[in-house]
């Protein structure tokens, strides 16, 4: 969303400070009420959610008040909100005990860990896959037509249905366990049913991955190919050497979004395993967690959400810093075709 | 120097998104006037009444019927989704919103504390008062929180024990006469027992009835305080895991809601099981079921003292929304919804059990529901799930901790203190 705001902005003030034309000036006022209605569309949409559940996560939740049963309003917490997800601090009848299980608080580290191992092992799986089939899409054979289309397949369907899909087949008595000649309960095992969401999802997202890649390898030029070739480098060589550097940048910005789309999976873990599996919770992601919540306080679970948004704030921006995806860089060189 | 000034204007425009945002948040909000509560007691005019999905057409009969009989005060059907969690988003949603057009709203007998708690629902008492007496007293308890009837029990349900007439000629009354007949299923090469133990809310309805029957309670009488770590209750947890242990629970079974133990006892491979009386007509007529004339239900079995095992509840409770304006038609439809007629209808049209203790003993209505009287007894011995304003923590306690002794990953010792530490958690705000 903000690249998508940022480049009409950069590309209307471009014009330096000094020496400003009346013409000049006039233009930019312009383009202020040109972006205006977009960007009170941005706040309404974007800035009062995110706005309003910040403040709401330093409120604390209704709670009881014991002489009349009834819900009162809780008042401002400061950052107890916090302090509960991130120590595992529970209320309770004076001051706050760890979180017992059972309880939401818990399952906080827990949700983290899943989150996360989910995002390692699935963006990997997806890497390796997508680059091959990219490279085979990036052939010239007969039949690619068809084979594009196929290797497209899985991510034209609605990941609801997807998940529904890998359902049955992961069923007591679906075709995984007929295939494989065994019995496993996949669903409710702890780590098989956290497999069955790794090898939905790779079956669902490589196929994005492997178009995004394909993008980029149709902009290496067959010359640099060629000449190594006649240079005398080996296929691996070629590949390590030169597809690859020349491949990256469009690699990265894939991974880019990949990552930051697994880290707030929740379609398909709530409805293959419901987020269950092993003692209950096995891929209970961060998502998974937000939304039970809401429905026990909503206060709280913004202050989880707002966690959660850090979280995957912080590993794009680690991501960008230090690994170099750029991705409004990498457009505006692309368009420029010093690529 | 460009990048500088880009960055400058990119920052602007984010504050300018926040501040406007920050105004919006602060628009909302603001309140009414006067306790609601007190409001619009006599009105009288159209309302709407609200529930979920009306699958077999039991609802919009009815409403015809009373439009009818009362042009002036008609009743407006709101239908809302078939998936319980968007029924309950949708009032709490509505309730937020002071939605007078929300005047009778059917609330699952689980939400009905919560929703009186946060003050949405007309207490029926003074000129809104409705007759309980008729009712079976478990069901009335689900309405009444902190001893104040804030709903009418509309419909109800309760557990029923399936077994094989082939296999087992008098059905066991305890669950240890149950687990003794467990040699007749091993000898036939089938599973034993099974109910709801998913991770879902079949099991906290499950855990809630060994507990229950067992002589343990979950929470006391406050609704929130925990007494689950006893030693009755652990009696009623270990049946179950013990069952698990030596298979007489068959392990498949930890994925059972209730639509896998129906297919699983209508294939014949189980010898008991643990449903709901929707099972009853469909195990009779399904062509796929091979059981047809060979079962029948009894009571759950019980602790060995003569007495039926204690079923959870289900079904729904109507209750009126302090922001109705029309408050005494809300009442009298409320009535009418009572009404033995009524109820009648529920049991004929949409195989609702009535809460109308008269009606089990209706003949006509036995000799077409082979089950009901069993269903009574079911009723009459149950115990509602906790009523409690923070069910949702609560059911995930239960849950939760139940499915971690139940897979063996947890003692029961040890399950039903993490429950109750997290009864307790519950209960005391976030």
């Amino acid at each position: 969303m903000s690249t998508e705001t940022a480049t009409p902005l950069g590309t209307v003030a471009r014009p330096p400070r000094s020496g400003l034309k009346k013409q000049q000036r006039g233009q930019a006022r312009w383009a202020i009420w040109l972006i205006l209605p977009t960007m009170a569309l941005l706040a309404v949409v974007i800035g009062y959610p995110i706005v309003s559940a910040i403040v709401m996560s330093f409120q604390k939740d209704a709670g009881l008040d014991s002489s009349t049963g009834m819900f009162v309003q809780g008042g401002f917490a400061g950052f107890q909100n916090y302090a509960h997800w991130l120590l595992q601090q529970c209320a309770s009848s004076g001051g706050t005990v760890a979180c017992p299980p059972g309880s939401l608080g818990a399952q906080f580290w827990n949700a983290v860990g899943v989150t996360f191992f989910f995002t390692v092992v699935t963006v990997i799986l997806e890497t390796v896959f997508g680059l091959w089939m990219a490279i085979i899409m990036n052939r010239a054979f007969r039949g690619r037509g068809i084979v594009r289309a196929a290797i497209l397949v899985p991510w034209a369907i609605p990941t609801a249905v997807t998940a529904k899909l890998w359902f049955f087949i992961f069923s007591a008595a679906g075709v995984a366990n007929a295939l494989i000649g065994q019995r496993i309960l996949w669903v409710s095992g702890e780590w098989s049913s956290r497999w069955a969401i790794i090898i939905a999802d790779t079956w669902k997202t490589t196929p994005f991955m492997a178009l995004l890649i394909l993008a980029g390898l149709q902009l290496i030029p067959d010359e640099v190919n060629e000449a190594a070739k006649v240079d005398g480098a080996s296929t691996v060589q070629r590949f390590w050497r030169v597809t690859l550097p020349l491949v990256k940048p469009a690699l990265m910005v894939a991974v880019l979004f990949r990552i930051l789309d697994a880290l707030r999976i929740y379609d398909l873990p709530a409805i293959l395993t419901g987020g269950g599996g092993g003692s209950g919770n096995a891929t209970t992601t961060l998502s998974i967690l937000v939304v039970q919540q809401i429905r026990q306080g909503p206060n709280s679970a913004s202050a989880l959400s707002t966690i959660t948004f850090i979280i995957i704030f912080l590993v794009a921006f680690i991501f960008v810093r230090f690994l170099g995806a750029n991705v409004v860089r990498t457009q505006e060189s692309q368009q420029k075709g010093t690529l | 120097m460009r990048r500088a000034r880009k960055t400058t204007l990119r920052l602007s425009g984010l504050a300018g998104i926040a501040v406007l945002g920050m105004v919006l948040a602060g628009c909302s909000g603001g309140g009414g006037s006067g306790d609601p509560k007190s409001q619009n007691l006599d009105g009288k005019g159209p309302i709407t009444y609200v529930q979920g999905k009306d699958n077999s057409n039991v609802v919009r009969p009815l409403i015809a019927k009373w439009n009818k009989a009362h042009p002036d005060e008609k009743v407006t059907f709101k239908e809302q989704s078939d998936q319980a969690d968007q029924q309950h988003d949708d009032l709490v949603q509505n309730f937020q919103a002071k939605n007078a057009n929300y005047d009778v709203v059917d609330v699952d007998v689980v939400w009905t504390a919560e929703f009186a708690a946060k003050g949405w629902l007309q207490p029926l008492t003074g000129s809104l008062k409705i007759d309980t007496s008729k009712l079976f007293k478990p069901t009335v308890a689900t309405a009444t929180y902190n001893g104040t009837l804030y709903a009418a029990p509309q419909t109800s349900d309760g557990g029923l024990l399936y077994y094989r007439t082939d296999l087992v000629k008098t059905p066991p009354t305890s669950w240890d006469e149950m687990m003794k007949d467990c040699d007749i299923a091993k000898q036939a090469g089938i599973g034993c027992y099974a109910g709801q133990f998913a991770q879902y809310e079949g099991l906290t309805v499950n855990t809630a009835e060994a507990i229950n029957t067992a002589g343990g309670t979950i929470v006391g009488k406050d609704g929130k305080s925990p007494t689950v770590d006893s030693a009755d209750a652990k009696k009623g947890l270990q049946r179950l895991v013990d069952g698990f242990k030596n298979g007489d629970i068959p392990a498949d079974a930890i994925t059972y809601q209730e639509e896998q133990g129906r297919q699983a006892f209508e294939a014949g491979k189980l010898l008991f099981l643990r449903n709901w009386p929707y099972v009853y007509s469909l195990a009779k007529t399904d062509g796929s079921s091979v059981v047809k004339d060979k079962f029948a239900v009894a009571p759950l079995p019980g602790n060995g003292n003569g007495k039926p095992g204690a079923s959870s509840l289900g079904g729904h409770n109507a209750a009126i929304s302090v922001y109705s304006k029309h408050k005494q038609t809300a009442h009298d439809f409320i009535e009418f919804l009572q009404s033995e007629q009524t109820q009648k209808f529920f049991m004929t049209q949409g195989s609702l059990a009535p809460v109308l203790a008269s009606l089990y003993d209706d003949s006509e209505l036995n000799s077409k529901f082979g089950y009901l009287s069993t269903l009574k007894k079911s009723i009459e011995s149950a115990v509602p799930r906790p009523v409690t304003p923070f069910y949702p923590a609560v059911t995930k306690a239960i849950q939760d901790n139940a499915y971690a002794a139940l897979k063996g990953n947890k003692s029961v010792d040890t399950a039903l203190k993490d429950m109750s530490d997290a009864i307790k958690a519950a209960g005391s705000g976030s």
